[in-house]
């Protein structure tokens, strides 16, 4: 699914250049639920975004199921982007004036599908995710694992070949952490593909593959047991 | 282009701009104010020439009174100060001779510039009126309102040289019963008898009528009074598109060749121009109308720049959720048409609310100044400029949303999600 070949990428800072990413190789097949790790600073959330073409890489390779992503311009990478890839962000990111249906029904407006349409299926999601009963409800009524719920509805709602999520329980208590992972592995069974970037080893014990990052490279890719959250919550 | 008629584009946009009530409404005002000034100014300026229109409607515009004086030079073996004297052939003279003439008649009157009135009598009541010799064709220079079942001095009149008159609204109440007829009725004019045949509406079409005067016609005048070929005056309407001042200087030096005076010789004719004064105050009226368009614009261009303004600053509010709306699939394009249509339907709104109350504005002042005696009838604003003024706006909107929606795409979706 996910193909990366000698990837680098360096922020400039003045006149300084930030070497961020330092030949990173790696690969994802479908069905996959990876665990991205590393300390803060590790290139880990950098290596999301351009997996998300949120930002470009300066060297090497990046195919995307069969599609190599390189060149994009704007609209062509809001294109994939909306297609191919589906975003859960630690803050949410949910439109705060809009509900939380039509929040999840934001990427099918992208995709110039009908309004009506566009709102069964969004509410198809959020019936998923157990928040039928909270669609007209703005973002700012609903508790922090509401509101992750909601986004990951809304990453959902356009069917991506991949999920991203970037410290998507960064703001939960654990008990809700839980929650919401025990969600994303409900999702995972019905062969959906996952990254998750996370520095909690609970979390990422929850994955089925861990990829430990330090200083910009991989430093261990690892298979794991996956730790059911059910089990915990 | 079809995104324009695109229900959902409009849902979006409502959305964003019913999120910030007071920012929209504030937006707004800034434009709805321009227009406002814009529309009440222009339909002021149209209503006040309008007002000068109406005030010379009864007259035509390019009316030119001529009268002869005395020389003031000595000229072909005449000496200085001859009293000049203009005869009814003259006017054949001038119409041939200066071809914008349109209209051309002597007049003759008793009582009007000093000397007697003339003794209007019927029965017990009698009056002195001043009495004035017209030739039909009066009418088609200034209008004549006459009364209903009356007419005006008609051409069999004159032919005939009938003993017809037409009095003034004041000499009928002077002479009349309140409930007679004075239609066919007789009245003595310096003791002749003359038939009343209308009664006309005291308008000011020329520059010394009356209220209470009497018409009769010019043969009648002459046969009554005995003047020859004498005129005191000339009435005389220039072709619409003349130029009133050189027609004036061709009449008058028309008149110096045929009565033999000095070419040079400033006042041996003297001649009243109302077209030269009616330009004068339609230039005026013109300059207003222009000063009001170009103060509209620019109140209009400091409201759309308000909303600019204001764009920019919600464009920064926003840059979070509009990265959302990139990393969701939002092209740059969708962005900048989502901020640019949000700028132009805010301007379009004010732009329609400013001309209802503009207008609203302008139909109350006209209300008001409806009995009093000021030059301002039915003020308009043509349409064609109030879709020019939207015109505008709609650009203007475009164009000052354009900066906003460039800068809301020169943001990095990934450094809009970033910042917190």
């Amino acid at each position: 699914m996910i193909e990366i070949k000698d990837l680098h990428k360096s922020y400039k800072m003045g006149s300084n250049s930030l070497h961020v990413l330092k030949g990173i190789n790696f690969s994802c097949k479908e069905g996959e639920l990876v665990a991205i790790m590393g300390s803060s600073g590790s290139g880990k959330s950098t290596l999301l975004n351009i997996l998300g073409m949120l930002d470009e890489a300066d060297e090497g390779e990046y195919i995307l199921d069969g599609i190599p992503i390189k060149n994009l311009n704007e609209t062509k990478a809001a294109n994939y982007r909306n297609k191919f890839l589906g975003f859960i962000f630690q803050s949410f990111n949910l439109i705060n004036y809009k509900t939380a249906l039509e929040n999840v029904a934001l990427p099918l407006y992208y995709q110039k599908m009908p309004r009506k349409q566009r709102q069964e299926k969004a509410l198809k999601y959020l019936e998923q995710v157990g928040l039928k009963e909270w669609s007209h409800h703005l973002p700012s009524e609903l508790s922090g694992g509401q509101k992750q719920r909601v986004a990951i509805a809304r990453a959902m709602v356009a069917e991506p070949k991949v999920l991203l999520a970037d410290e998507l329980t960064g703001a939960l208590d654990s008990t809700t952490s839980y929650e919401v992972m025990d969600l994303i592995q409900k999702i995972n069974d019905q062969g959906n593909t996952i990254l998750v970037v996370t520095h909690e080893p609970d979390i990422a014990q929850m994955c089925k593959r861990i990829i430990h990052l330090k200083d910009g490279v991989i430093v261990k890719d690892e298979k794991v047991k996956q730790v059911r959250a059910t089990a915990n919550v | 282009m079809q995104f324009l008629f695109d229900k959902n584009t409009w849902q979006e946009i409502f959305g964003s701009i019913g999120k910030n009530k007071t920012r929209t409404i504030i937006t707004v005002i800034g434009v709805l104010w321009g227009i406002f000034i814009y529309i009440v100014l222009a339909g002021a300026s149209k209503g006040l020439d309008n007002g000068f229109e109406r005030n010379f409607e009864t007259v035509a515009k390019n009316s030119i009174w001529a009268w002869s004086q005395s020389t003031s030079m000595p000229y072909a073996g005449y000496k200085t100060g001859r009293r000049l004297r203009i005869k009814v052939g003259d006017a054949i003279t001038l119409k041939n001779r200066v071809p914008e003439i349109q209209y051309i008649a002597p007049v003759n009157t008793k009582g009007v510039f000093g000397g007697e009135a003339a003794q209007g009598v019927r029965g017990l009541k009698s009056n002195s009126y001043p009495v004035y010799g017209y030739f039909p064709v009066i009418a088609k220079m200034a209008t004549q309102k006459i009364y209903d079942n009356g007419r005006f001095i008609n051409d069999e009149d004159e032919e005939q040289a009938r003993k017809v008159c037409v009095i003034g609204e004041r000499t009928q109440q002077e002479l009349f019963e309140k409930d007679e007829d004075p239609i066919g009725g007789y009245i003595r004019i310096d003791g002749i008898y003359f038939q009343v045949v209308g009664v006309h509406k005291f308008t000011q079409t020329t520059p010394f009528g009356t209220d209470g005067d009497i018409y009769i016609p010019f043969a009648t005048f002459k046969k009554l009074y005995n003047t020859g070929d004498n005129a005191q005056y000339f009435t005389i309407a220039a072709y619409d598109d003349a130029d009133v001042v050189q027609v004036e200087k061709d009449i008058k030096s028309v008149l110096k060749s045929i009565h033999r005076v000095h070419p040079d010789d400033e006042r041996a004719f003297g001649a009243f121009n109302l077209g030269e004064v009616f330009n004068k105050i339609m230039g005026f009226a013109n300059g207003l109308t222009f000063v009001s368009l170009i103060v509209g614009l620019a109140t209009i261009l400091a409201g759309v720049i308000g909303i600019g303004n204001i764009l920019l600053i919600s464009v920064k509010e926003r840059t979070k959720e509009l990265g959302i709306r990139r990393a969701l699939g939002a092209t740059p394009r969708e962005v900048r048409s989502l901020i640019i249509l949000e700028s132009v339907f805010l301007t379009m709104i004010a732009g329609i609310i400013g001309i209802i109350m503009g207008a609203g504005i302008l139909n109350l002042i006209n209300n008001m100044t409806q009995d009093i005696d000021f030059p301002y009838t039915n003020p308009t604003v043509p349409i064609p400029l109030v879709i020019g003024a939207l015109l505008v706006m709609v650009v203007l909107g475009t164009l000052i949303g354009l900066i906003p929606a460039q800068r809301a795409v020169s943001i990095k979706p990934i450094d809009a999600l970033r910042e917190e």
